[in-house]
């Protein structure tokens, strides 16, 4: 192409020496973390390789495991409501014009732009206000909640690309309105839910702020753990739990690699 | 017997069937939550926590008290600066992910610290900073210094982190627009006389207009709101909006007090994602010849292009 034409000169040496600085520096907090939790001794003085902060982590750190299966529950649980409610949200709206349509897109679009803490803080006020116990219904809640906005805009995303007279050919051929969605509509939007629901379990087991708001006691979930241990001061523990959720966020990139891809091609 | 609808009926009846029940939840633990949070911050505080059913402007007169007016200060400050240079950074870098031939591997490399756990990459920053930390461990090994650097526990590192927290949110976006530029008028630009800087000045900024606004606002609005990253990293005279809420709530018990800071924040939020769809409206309209597109889809435009990076808040 012939756009290079200039760019190639100056452009180079400039905004790429940014870009690789900047990924460097986005990266070194992360090698740091990692590379320490080999560390044998506790500080941050290098002694000798060892891998005891991972056998201290796997066995012998049983509140940390309750907590992640804590956050487990949650994030199954608000992630399969959130994507259900979603899914349907966004075919209704996509096709129907109905009371409170436009009601409904725009409160769904607020969660995700005001600051986590309003979320908190009015889910927290309401909860009280009502007076529910504040415990793992109440995190499930508050998790549905900002999750919900994900599932609609990535399934809305994918159904202004559906063609709707495929909807009404199954119509024509007999089929009913449940047929049309479970037969029709669903299979071909799949990889949108899917990818929707994934984006709620990342979201869901990493949010620390809006379930610190809503959580009681012993419904501690592992980004809560976590933020306690580090309240505490450096753990080692800690190193080698980042190692391990490093490489769980990897492997989520990576299934998302290929929505990433259409991603940067589309836009 | 089955009753047979009229279309318009049926439509009705269908899209509230598939769209009520999110309405529904919306409405109950988005919408009615934040409604208690505006009336909460008109109302007088209770002496244990909740509120006294009495009108009162207290809340938002307590907030021009000077140590809070202090905070208020400082927020914005904060936020401002760690803005700007997170645009500052994410100019060259979304240009030259635009440019380079490997932008699914780069969008993975600035996905992948963006997408881990924000607190383990706040607790990454204190084992690098902290007095017995990283920086500090290592310049005392090489003999540089005796005793450790105060780097952490003051405004610098807020805003050091947070720029690290939030750079990509400046960085995805801006991607996205400068991919979009044709870059052909570049060279037509310098084939007409322009410097390399003038043409990036003049002919690519105006194009990215609508990446900058988004880029600004996706910043911008959560680092105005942040709390975790003051907490953990800022000092005594670090503390910002967010913490003051927070504190209200958990210690001082003053919910009105909250609440009313809730609605700054709020207010100042909505402001800015209104001033984002205003410029992307007015920049689709010059391109689109004066085609008209609702405040609706402009959210939904701008929502979509900047989360369909993004899997955190």
């Amino acid at each position: 192409m012939n756009y290079h034409k200039y760019s190639n000169k100056t452009g180079f040496s400039f905004s790429y020496v940014m870009l690789t600085l900047v990924v460097v520096f986005l990266f070194i907090p992360l090698f740091v973390v990692v590379f320490f939790s080999f560390n044998s001794a506790k500080g941050m003085q290098w002694d000798h390789a060892s891998l005891v902060w991972y056998k201290t982590l796997i066995y012998d750190s049983p509140s940390l495991w309750a907590a992640f299966k804590n956050s487990l529950i949650i994030a199954l649980t608000s992630s399969i409501t959130a994507t259900t409610l979603g899914t349907l949200a966004a075919i209704g709206i996509k096709w129907y014009r109905f009371h409170g349509r436009s009601y409904i897109t725009t409160v769904s679009y607020l969660p995700m732009v005001l600051p986590e803490v309003i979320i908190g803080i009015s889910m927290l006020i309401f909860f009280s206000a009502v007076k529910v116990r504040l415990g793992m219904f109440t995190i499930f809640v508050a998790h549905t909640t900002f999750n919900l906005p994900f599932v609609f805009m990535m399934v809305s995303a994918r159904l202004d690309e559906f063609d709707y007279s495929t909807v009404e050919a199954a119509r024509d051929l007999g089929a009913n309105e449940r047929q049309t969605l479970t037969k029709v509509i669903i299979p071909s939007i799949i990889p949108a839910v899917l990818s929707g629901f994934l984006m709620c379990i990342t979201m869901s087991l990493e949010d620390f702020v809006i379930t610190f708001f809503v959580s009681g006691p012993g419904s501690g979930t592992l980004p809560l753990y976590v933020y306690s241990m580090i309240r505490y001061g450096v753990s080692p523990v800690i190193n080698a739990l980042s190692f391990v959720m490093i490489l769980g966020t990897m492997i989520i990139a990576f299934i998302f690699r290929k929505f990433l891809k259409t991603v940067a091609a589309s836009s | 017997m089955k009753k047979t609808l009229k279309p318009r009926e049926r439509e009705q009846l269908l899209g509230t069937i598939y769209g009520g029940p999110m309405g529904l939840w919306f409405t109950l633990f988005f919408t009615v939550p934040l409604g208690i949070i505006i009336l909460y911050s008109f109302l007088k505080r209770g002496l244990y926590g909740g509120v006294v059913w009495e009108f009162t402007l207290t809340a938002y007169k307590q907030m021009f008290n000077p140590s809070f007016a202090m905070v208020v200060i400082r927020t914005l400050w904060i936020s401002v600066l760690s803005t700007f240079l997170c645009i500052l950074i994410a100019i060259p870098c979304g240009y030259a992910m635009a440019k380079s031939k490997h932008q699914t591997f780069l969008l993975f490399l600035i996905i992948i610290p963006f997408w881990t756990n924000s607190l383990i990459r706040i607790y990454a920053w204190i084992s690098i900073l902290s007095t017995e930390g990283f920086i500090n461990s290592l310049l005392i090994r090489l003999g540089l210094i005796d005793e450790g650097l105060k780097l952490i526990y003051n405004n610098g590192a807020v805003v050091l982190v947070l720029i690290y927290m939030y750079l990509p949110f400046a960085i995805l976006p801006l991607f996205t627009t400068i991919d979009k530029f044709d870059f052909s008028l570049f060279d037509a630009a310098r084939d007409l006389g322009a410097t390399k800087l003038g043409s990036i000045v003049r002919v690519l900024f105006p194009n990215i207009k609508s990446g900058l606004s988004t880029a600004f606002i996706f910043t911008f609005i959560p680092i105005f709101g942040a709390y975790t990253v003051p907490l953990l990293v800022g000092g005594k005279d670090s503390t910002m909006i967010g913490n003051i809420i927070v504190d209200q709530v958990s210690k001082t018990r003053n919910w009105p007090l909250a609440s009313a800071f809730s609605m700054i924040l709020t207010l100042i939020s909505l402001i800015g994602v209104f001033w984002m769809l205003y410029n992307g409206k007015r920049e689709q309209m010059q391109k689109e010849g004066g085609l008209k597109k609702t405040t609706q889809q402009a959210l939904e435009h701008n929502v979509k292009a900047h989360h369909t990076h993004r899997g955190t808040k």
